[in-house]
This record gives structure tokens, sequence and C-alpha cells, in this order.
């Protein structure tokens, strides 16, 4: 393995102020696989690509640059968790540098602030970082094969799209999530509309429940067709729309139909590295994650 | 009859979406769009009506709020217009004439105060605690210099005065 690389940990909002379990796991699981995290204090948040950016788009530019800003402080590239703040960075960035004048509109906002502001630092997605360490260097972690585990991957939207200000060497039908899976001994299994988002962006989870958790649900109910043991994903905003809609619907429905794990990949691949539960925050779910744990051979 | 806006393109093309006027309404945008599945949100008929100029119409419908932004439409767009992106300068432009949804302004609310659009809260100071986690994290929930200065930022871009103006007109 290489030597340790350091980033710039962004937390953003969701993660740490509503499911600081996935938190956990990342700060447990990357220092193990050579990604050191520093704190990037005072960091705001990203703000949301589709609300924050809706109402105001040179208030989300100046605020993403903010926190772009305190990383390039810091001499290190930003690293997320979340595919909306992922999105926000890799957008805010590329406005910057294809339009200088955006840049000074940007840097006349901080004045008098002690914010310097040249876009040099980027911004990577942690499961970026992750999969440029590799597969066969990452297998070489696995001491529990979760063999027999039927995973349903979601990658989410910004993680990908827009594809021309993406890293991926594909634009579609992507597999670097699947092989990701599929180290831990795990099966990721094919689903329908395996690439439709979750609902949960552009505002539309915080103003329109019902279409929200609609879209959420037939992405569930497509899983649930194949039999999956859990949703695996790699934004706070998908993980926090599939716990969220999945309550709310079986509320309304009077009854618990749906009960799919929702699962990070920091979770999956701790729990193949032998990692306990509590360490990965698997004890603090709001769908039980204990049918899905049952079934890791010990 | 609805006053008609020529201007209206020229507005959106001028903040980004430049391929607009090569819409040929073939519909692979309201196809793809996981909103229109289950509603009347037609990402077609949004960008027809932009072209015509049917401003009030457009900035006003609750419609425009429908879009998730996954950018399935701007991938698959046969005149690779910025769909999406033209879906957010027109949100911009309802924001300022008032039509933002009360949710909406909500989050904004907590932007303002608290530098995040999700704040922290007693359960998950506990949950942070139980995890061995700092009970509140180190972003400006930790730095009130960090939260002063994102303050004058978003007063300097106007963002305090379009929400403020929002919370008095509702």
């Amino acid at each position: 393995m290489t030597e340790a690389q350091t980033y710039s940990f962004f937390l953003g909002c969701v993660m740490p102020n509503r499911f600081p379990n996935i938190e956990k796991s990342i700060r447990v699981v990357l220092p193990k696989i050579g990604i050191e995290l520093e704190e990037l204090e005072g960091a705001s948040c990203c703000p949301a690509p589709g609300v924050i950016r809706s109402f105001s788009e040179p208030t989300w530019l100046a605020i993403a640059s903010r926190n772009l800003a305190l990383a390039e402080k810091a001499g290190h590239d930003i690293i997320t968790g979340c595919n909306g703040c992922y999105g926000t960075f890799k957008e805010a960035l590329l406005e910057v540098r294809e339009h200088p004048d955006r840049l000074k509109e940007v840097q006349k906002v901080f004045k008098g602030l002690g914010l310097k502001y040249k876009a040099k630092a980027e911004a990577k997605h942690l499961i970026e970082v992750i999969y440029d360490i590799g597969i066969e260097e990452l297998t070489k972690k696995v001491t529990r094969p979760l063999t027999g585990l039927k995973v349903g991957v979601h990658y989410g939207c910004h993680l990908l799209k827009p594809s021309k200000n993406r890293p991926w060497k594909q634009t579609e039908r992507h597999t670097f999530l699947d092989e990701l899976v599929e180290l831990t001994g795990a099966e990721s299994v094919p689903y329908k509309d395996k690439f439709m988002c979750c609902g949960a962006g552009g505002g539309v989870r915080g103003s329109n429940a019902p279409v929200s958790n609609d879209i959420a649900v037939e992405k569930l109910d497509n899983m649930m067709d194949v039999g999956v043991d859990c949703v695996l994903n790699v934004c706070s905003f998908c993980h926090l729309q599939f716990e969220v809609a999945q309550a709310q619907v079986n509320k309304e429905l009077g009854e618990k139909k749906y009960q799919i794990p929702v699962i990070y990949y920091t979770q999956l691949l701790g729990l193949a590295m032998g990692l306990e539960l509590e360490e990965l925050g698997l004890h603090q779910h709001m769908i039980k994650t204990q049918p899905m744990l049952d079934k890791i051979p010990e | 009859m609805e006053k008609v806006d020529h201007a209206f393109v020229d507005e959106i093309v001028k903040a980004g979406a430049d391929r607009i006027r090569t819409c040929i309404q073939c519909g692979t945008c309201s196809s793809v769009c996981p909103s229109g599945r289950r509603t009347a949100f037609r990402t077609r008929e949004l960008i027809r009506k932009a072209l015509l100029g049917l401003k009030e119409e457009v900035l006003s419908s609750p419609n425009l709020w429908l879009c998730a932004t996954c950018h399935t439409c701007l991938e698959r767009c046969p005149r690779q217009i910025k769909v999406t992106d033209a879906i957010i300068i027109m949100r911009n432009m309802a924001a300022e004439k008032g039509f933002m949804l009360p949710e909406h302004r909500r989050a904004s609310m907590k932007l303002l105060e608290t530098g995040h659009a999700v704040p922290i809260n007693t359960a998950n100071r506990e949950k942070r605690v139980s995890l061995g986690l700092d009970e509140v994290p180190p972003t400006v929930h930790s730095h009130k210099d960090a939260l002063d200065d994102l303050k004058t930022i978003m007063e300097r871009t106007g963002f305090k005065d379009l929400i403020e103006k929002q919370e008095a007109e509702k």
C-alpha cells in the first residue's frame, strides 16, 4: 500500500447532525486503509446543491468556496462522504475555474475575512479515494468475508452526474461500487432501475414528502423483488432518505412492510475487516440491522 | 391571457443554460424524470413555456419545485441542454419573486442562524457522545467566529435579505 494520504474531512449537515453513526464508521475505517482525516474546523453546510443553490446561486457559490478555502489553507484536498456535498464542491470548483469573473466575485465577498481562495484544493468523494487504493489491496484487509450477503447497491445521483465533471471512466452503467461491495465477499444483486434517484434531492424531501417517499419506495420495491438483505449507499442524504422513507411509509401503511437495513459503505467494509458493530455505529439505525447481521457467517 | 415576456429566455441563457433555445421538444427529459413518473411535472412543458416567455406561469408553478436534481435529463438530452441548470436558474428567479416554498424558507432560516441547513439537536448530541465522538461537531457549531464570518458572507450575497423578505411576505 502507498503511504498514507491526508485529507480535510468535510462533514456537512446530515452526517454529523442526524447520522453520526456513519461519521463514526468513516473515522474508524478510513485510517485503517491508509486514509488520514484532518478536521476541517469551522466548516459549514456545503450548501446543498439542489436546495440553497436553487434559492440563491451566488450564496451557494460563496459558501461552497469558503469551505474549499478552509481546505486550501490547510493544504489538503477535501474529502466528503455525501454525494450532495460532493456535487456542490465539484460544480463550484468548475464554475470559478471556467469563469474567472466568478472567482473575483467570490473573493470580493470574502474581503476582510482573512479568507484566501484560489480554487487550488480538489474535492474528492471518499469512495473515489477508496477505489483508488485498488481492489486487490483492499481485499487483503478482509478478515471476515460477508459470504452470502445480498446487497442492493445504490450509487445516488450527484456522485455520477453531470458525468462531464466527474472522474469516472464510464458515464453510465458504473461498476466501481459493485466491485467495492463484492471484495467484501458479499454479492451485489442487480435490480430494476438501479441508477435511479433516491428522491431526496432538489428540496423534494423537505417540501413534498409524499412524492419523495414514493420515489424511494419504487427503488425499495425493486430491491425487495430480488431479495436484498440491505441497501448500500455512499451518501448521507440518500442514507437519510432510505431510513426515513421506510419508517414514514410503514407508519402510513400501518404495517412494517419496509424493513431493509440501510448500510453505508464504510460500515460494510468495516464488517468485512472484522470490526465490531458499535465501532461502526450499526446499533444506531432506524431500520434494525440485526436481520442482515444474522446472515453474516461467524 | 398571460403576458408574454420575450426576455425571459434571454435571462435563462445569460445565467448559463446557453443551449436551451435548441430544444426540439423530443420529451426525453420528461420520459427519464423520476418525479414526472408520479406527478404532473413535465420537464418538456416547462422548457417549452420558458421558450414561449410564459414567465409568471413558470415561476409561480409549484411544479418547478418537484425536480430532485438527479441530472438524468441533462445527461440524456440529445441537444445537450443543461436542463437541471435551467431549472435551478428559474428557481432562483422564482425565489427572487417571492415564490419560495415554506419548508425551503425554514431550511434557509436555519442556515442563516446556525450555518447548517440541518443543525444539531439534543437526540444527536447524545448519539454522538455514545459513539465516542465530540458532542458537537467541529464545524461552525463549535466556532462562533467562523459562524460570524459565514453570516457576513450571507449578508453580502443578499441571502439574508432574500429570506427575511420572504418571511415578511408570508
